[in-house]
């Protein structure tokens, strides 16, 4: 069984890229075929955070059209055998997405016996968004703790609801995941930034993992290293354990306590 | 917290403000969702009639559809302005 994972959030920036490659190669590290795919035609950046960029013939658009077979547009992940990345047209317009096209590449992709697509949605609620969410069995609504992201995310949380295939099959519902990425804990404990418990209230969903702001993050896009391979950034850690969870294991969140403060920070105020 | 700190004014809890924001925002946008679409232009046209009367805020007019038990209720509610305040009607006068 070949299960489609969509990755998105409504809200641009929020992480969605960096979350999808790290998932992607969190579940290619235990071993499962996983294939990533980039939703945002016009756009692309996937290729980027994967360290890939040069190695993109063939693209999405293109096995959509027919100009290629699926195989040639596959790219195969260096660092892991059972990982594949499938990059977005560049040139073209988000129309060069159709619904059937879509459908036609994951039935392939779960012929070729893929235990996991992750689809790396655009940002908006527009067609290429529109169509990363209609196919999918789980979707991971990535949210950071600010009012237009969360705002967002509960819109989006509504489109899983009602504007995808199994929504529409009634085919149960599609599990959704909250996933709360640049979580600050200092800024948490100032009062300055929403907590895991407050984002979780709003929206009414557990967080699935809780990914702090990290300076990993920019060096991993500056490299083309997904931050989940970085054992050195508290990011790429959470990422860990996110996928952790995501396949079913109960793991305590890391890393969401601000440091302490030291006796003359907190005698002077830091 | 230092012993200095009350020297320095205290910020307001944002992140607070920002919660109590976000659940009324969400809970309004959820009971929207799924609601017939002709209930914004409705909202409006009932804005407009009771305007005619009654001099009310722009966002006086509430029209919300509710489940209740198998059926569905078409709920209005208008917030009239305080007393003293004058009518349309008075002003022509």
């Amino acid at each position: 069984m070949t299960e489609n994972i969509v990755v998105t959030s409504g809200k641009g920036g929020v992480g969605k890229t960096t979350t999808s490659a790290s998932i992607a190669v969190g579940l290619a590290k235990r071993g499962k075929k996983v294939a990533v795919i980039d939703f945002d035609v016009g756009l692309r950046n996937l290729d980027l955070i994967m360290g890939c960029e040069r190695r993109v013939v063939y693209d999405f658009v293109n096995v959509i059209h027919n100009e290629c077979t699926l195989k040639q547009a596959l790219i195969k992940d260096k660092r892991f055998e059972t990982l594949f990345v499938l990059a977005a047209s560049q040139t073209r317009d988000k129309d060069a997405l159709t619904q059937d096209g879509v459908q036609r590449v994951l039935d392939e992709l779960a012929a070729e016996g893929f235990d996991y697509v992750v689809c790396d949605s655009p940002a908006g609620i527009e067609k290429g968004a529109f169509l990363a969410m209609y196919f999918a069995d789980r979707a991971i609504v990535v949210v950071n703790p600010e009012v237009s992201s969360v705002r967002d995310s509960d819109r989006i949380l509504g489109l899983l609801a009602s504007k995808t295939r199994r929504a529409e099959l009634g085919d149960g519902k599609v599990q959704e995941h909250l996933l709360l990425t640049r979580y600050n804990p200092a800024r948490v404990a100032a009062g300055d930034m929403m907590s895991i418990a407050d984002v979780q209230e709003i929206l009414g969903l557990t967080v699935v993992g809780v990914i702090p702001e990290s300076e990993g993050v920019l060096a991993a896009s500056n490299s083309g290293v997904p931050v989940i391979l970085d054992d050195g950034a508290s990011a790429g850690l959470a990422y860990d354990d996110a996928v952790a969870r995501l396949l079913g294991d109960e793991l305590p969140m890391r890393f969401i306590e601000a440091p302490k403060k030291g006796f003359l920070a907190r005698v002077f105020g830091g | 917290m230092g012993i200095f700190d009350f020297l320095r004014s205290r910020p307001q809890n944002t992140a607070s403000v920002a919660k109590e924001r976000l659940i009324i925002l969400v809970q309004q946008e959820r009971s929207a969702r799924g609601a017939p679409d002709f209930l914004p232009l409705l909202r409006r046209e009932l804005l407009e009639v009771i305007r005619k009367y009654v001099n009310v805020d722009t966002d006086a007019v509430e029209v919300q559809v509710q489940k209740d038990g198998g059926h569905e209720v078409l709920a209005l509610s208008v917030a009239l302005p305080e007393k003293g305040a004058p009518t349309m009607a008075a002003n022509e006068a």
